[in-house]
This record gives structure tokens, sequence and C-alpha cells, in this order.
């Protein structure tokens, strides 16, 4: 590059940092690859080559006798997960609790991201905020921990159940829900906040202007102008319970999609790579679907 | 906007509701941590120092917060120099395939991270490069791009091109314009992005068993101390020291960018 510089010929006395940077303006193109020599590198190389040798292993199989890879093109894990019993289970389990603690999260945390959006003073808007926020700094196992404490065996919910002759529910399906809810929670709360701050007060002035009531005026323009974000936060809670595999462990004996490929690393790549492309086929979809509903705007 | 007051109310009690849910679990590993019998039976026997204190010797524990922030230190200076340059290209230029730079940095986040670690062990398999710290490294820095590169995009866009012109035309080479116009209104963006990748990573455990090798990062010790009832004391204390110590960067970010919104992206 400094030989270069050279001969475009800046003129004497200048510093060869100011000769580059006069030679790279005149190359506008080459200032563009500098700047993305490394990025496209990194995910090109790194990131996207990874997910095709995901896809390449997927196709291959391994030997039973020898646990080596074969590389040889074989459809036979698709087959084995079409066919086998325990991999849909899994696989209808995992999505089961994905929609189930994404439809949660949005009872739970439409509310209190409305409270602070539409109803709160300015001053507790920013106190709720940061409160929402923090945990989500808070360590994730940490976080998936404390419910281990709470449903224990004569944990706390069973002694604040024991008055009433009641017992918790212990570890298990219940328990998993709880703990992704409770996980995920703040990533539905603060894109649904925003996207409530973002209606004009003055909107809603005149909706009611115009005779609709409170519930009128939430029912068609609050919440069609919000859906995008409420999808927006979907993407979170949905995707980090279908990829998830610790929580499962922790709490329950249930297995997720993400269990079952960690298992398989070890014993049999092509399979856990196979297993692997489902998830990454169901969140494809989810982001196509919801790029068409407006919730990329809305991030 | 007018409501009844039994909207309101309502409204408010769902809102403590909501709090109390997020808080009380926090509250409890705080109130183990200090828990006599290091069970988890409620309620505690009684106030001792001595599962903190076991932490603070613990070598394991030491270690892996080390390498932790070993570990996040260098995810984060690559994902802040990848960040910045990604977002300056897609910014400041229009070429071909510039959506899609931005689709795959997008994607290396909102892929589920059981996916995005299989990819990466399927290639390291592949080409037999031993799992271990720079591993984790790789595995940490690319889906953390993201959230720097965000982070300078969305600051990028509001600062007009026009400052940078306005530079050149002043005489200023493109390094001096970087230097005293651009990375200067950058420079909060791309730092409360640096934060977010530094506890993104510090925290990451799904790529990171992957990505690990033999190595323990923080997570990962906390992790297989779950199976071990002699250390599950100590997680205690290491939650609650994680629990403490992520108000420092809460307040970075709200002194920083005013927002508060963003954590991972």
């Amino acid at each position: 590059m400094t030989t270069a510089a050279t001969t475009v010929g800046a003129g004497p006395g200048r510093s060869p940092a100011r000769r580059a940077a006069a030679w790279l303006h005149r190359h506008r193109w080459l200032r563009l690859g500098l700047l993305l020599l490394l990025p496209l590198l990194w995910l090109g190389v790194v990131y996207l080559g990874s997910l095709f040798f995901l896809f390449i292993n997927a196709f291959w199989s391994t030997d039973p006798f020898t646990s080596q890879v074969v590389r040889e093109f074989t459809l036979d894990n698709f087959e084995t997960l079409l066919s086998g019993a325990v991999y849909r289970t899994v696989t209808i389990r995992t999505i089961a609790f994905a929609v189930a603690v994404t439809a949660t999260c949005i009872v739970l945390a439409y509310p209190i991201a409305f409270y602070m959006a539409k109803v709160a003073s300015v001053r507790m808007r920013g106190v709720l905020a940061v409160a929402v926020l923090m945990p989500l700094w808070a360590s994730y196992l940490i976080k998936a921990y404390s419910w281990r404490l709470i449903l224990s065996d004569g944990g706390v919910l069973d002694w604040l159940l024991a008055p009433f002759g009641l017992k918790g529910p212990g570890f298990g399906d219940i328990a998993m829900w709880l703990v992704f809810t409770y996980l995920w929670l703040p990533y539905m709360i603060l894109p649904i906040y925003a996207g409530l701050e973002r209606i004009p007060d003055s909107l809603l002035e005149a909706s009611a202007d115009l005779g609709g009531h409170a519930w009128t005026t939430f029912r068609r323009v609050i919440l069609p102008m919000s859906t995008p974000a409420v999808i927006a936060g979907s993407i979170f809670t949905f995707a980090l319970t279908l990829g998830d595999y610790i929580v499962p462990g922790l709490v329950s004996t249930s297995q997720f999609i993400g269990n079952v490929i960690v298992i398989n690393v070890a014993q049999d790549l092509p399979l856990a790579a196979a297993y692997s492309l489902v998830p990454l086929a169901i969140i494809l979809i989810y982001l196509v679907v919801a790029r068409r509903l407006g919730a990329f705007n809305a991030l | 906007m007018t409501l009844g007051r039994g909207t309101r109310l309502t409204l408010r009690i769902a809102t403590a509701v909501v709090l109390v849910f997020i808080y009380v679990p926090l509250t409890l590993v705080v109130i183990y941590a200090f828990n006599e019998s290091g069970t988890s039976a409620w309620p505690p026997s009684g106030f001792t120092l001595d599962w903190v204190k076991a932490a603070l010797d613990n070598t394991g524990l030491q270690q892996a917060f080390l390498t932790s922030v070993v570990v996040a230190l260098c995810a984060t200076v690559v994902a802040m120099i990848l960040g910045a340059l990604a977002s300056l290209a897609v910014a400041r230029y229009s070429f071909f395939g510039r959506e899609t730079v931005s689709f795959v940095l997008v994607l290396a986040i909102a892929l589920p991270g059981v996916v995005t670690g299989m990819a990466l062990s399927t290639a390291l398999a592949w080409f037999h490069i031993p799992l271990g710290f720079f591993t984790i490294v790789v595995g940490h820095a690319t889906f953390c791009i993201v959230l720097v590169y965000n982070n300078a995009i969305a600051r990028l866009r509001r600062i007009s091109s026009s400052f940078e012109e306005a530079s050149a035309d002043l005489g200023a080479d493109a390094f001096q314009t970087f230097r005293f116009v651009t990375f200067p209104a950058l420079r909060s963006a791309f730092v409360a992005g640096g934060l977010l990748a530094f506890a993104l990573s510090f925290d990451e455990v799904i790529v990171t068993i992957f990505m690990a090798g033999g190595v323990k990062t923080l997570p990962i010790w906390i992790f297989q101390s779950f199976r071990l009832a002699n250390q599950v004391p100590l997680v205690n204390v290491a939650g609650l020291v994680a629990i403490l110590l992520s108000v420092i960067p809460v307040y970075l970010a709200t002194r920083l960018s005013g927002g508060v919104v963003g954590a991972r992206g």
C-alpha cells in the first residue's frame, strides 16, 4: 500500500498516513473493500462456512461399528428423525413449549409494558424500564437455578403452600414452563414497551374525540399498532426456548431438541447435525413470517 | 390516555405482580448465599458468611471467573472491530449484497445457540481444530458482532454524512475525519455495544459448551456445580456476585445512551 501511495505522487513532505488517505480517497471501492474484508472473512468463512459444514454433515452417516463418520451422501439421518417416535415427541414437545412460553410472556408482558408506556409518569417509566432491564444482565444460569431453590422438595413454594395443605409442582413440565417464562419475560416486555411508546398520544386522543371508548381505542388503534412489537418480542421468546438445552436438564427430566443434539455430538455427529437443521428451519420460517408482519421494524 | 379507575388499578396490580415475579427468585439467591444449612430447604437455618469465604477461596471458581473475563474481553475486542467496520461499510456505502451482510449478522444471533454451536463444532471437527480457549472466543465473537453493529449503525444513520463531507472539504483526510468527526459521534454507541457484547459473552453457556473442550468459563463451572452437592452453596455465592455485578452495566448503559432498551440485540 505504501509503495502504491508513493507512485500516485502525493506532494513531498506529506506524511505517509496522509498520502495513504489521499490514495484511499480516490479509490472508493478499495476503501469499501478494506472496511468489509475482515467482517466478511469472519461471517462468510467462519460463520457461513460452519453452517455449510453443518448442512453437509447432515447428509453423512456414522459407521455403527467404528463410530467413524462415513462421508457418503445419505438421507438416513432424516429417515431416522422422521420415523423415530422419540425424535417426533421431542420435536413436538420443544415446539409446544416454545409456543406456550411465548403466549405466557405476551400475557404477562403486555399489561406492564402498557402501564410503563401510557400510564406511568415519566420518572416512574424510567425506574420501571431499569427494573425490567436489570435481570437481563444477571446470569442466565443463576436465574434458572433460582427456581430450583423455589421448586425443590421442601423449598420455598412447598413452605408457602403447606398451610393450605398443598404442595408445589416440583420439577417437571410446569417447572420448565415457569423457568422459561421467567427467563425470557424481559425480552418480551422491552419491545412491547418500545412499540407502545412509539404510538403518539394524539392518535389516542383523536380516537377518543371521535367517540371511541378506551376499550374501542385499545382494540382498534393500540392493539393493531403494537402487534409488530409483540411479534418482535416473540422472536426472542420463541427462538430462545426452541434452542435451549440447559433448563430442561435443570428442572425436569424431559428432553428438548437441544438435549438430543448435545448427546449425539460425540456419538453420532451427522445425526446431531441433521437434527439441528430442524430448529434452524423452524426459526427461518418464523423470521420470514415475522418480517412479513412488520416485526423487523419494531426491533 | 384516559382510563377508568378500575383499569388503572388493574394495570398497577399487574405491573406489581410481574415485578414480584421478576425479583423474588433473585432475592432468594441472595438470601441462600448466606444460608447456614447449604441446602435448598426453606426457611434458612441461620446466617453465615462461610459460603462466601469458601467461594472466595475456591481456586476452581477463581480460575473460571478469570477465564470468563479474559474470554469476554477477547470476544468483545474482536466484535468491536468487526462490528464497527461492518457498520461503517453498510451505513456509508451502497454495494451489491449490502442487505445480505446485515441479514447474516442478525442470523448469527437469531439462530438458536444450539444451531450455532453445532455448526461451529462440525467445522472444527472437520479441520481437527482442538477445542479450548481460542474456539470459545471465536464462538462468542461470532454472535457478539451484531450487538456492536446494531448500536453503531443506529447511530451512524442518525448522524448525517454531511459532517464527514464538511470535514473533507475543510481539508481533513479520511483518517482525520474518522478520528475527529465520525468516531467521537460514534463513541458512546460503540461502547454501549461493547458492553452488551462483554455481558453476553461473560454469561454465555449454550454455545460455550460446544466450544470449550476442557476449559471452564464461569457459566460452565456453575453448570457443572449443580450436580455436585458440596458445591451448590458456592453457586449461591456466585449468583450473589453475578447479581451485584449486573448493576454496573445497567448503570453504565443508562448513563451512556439515555435509553435502556436493547440487551442482546
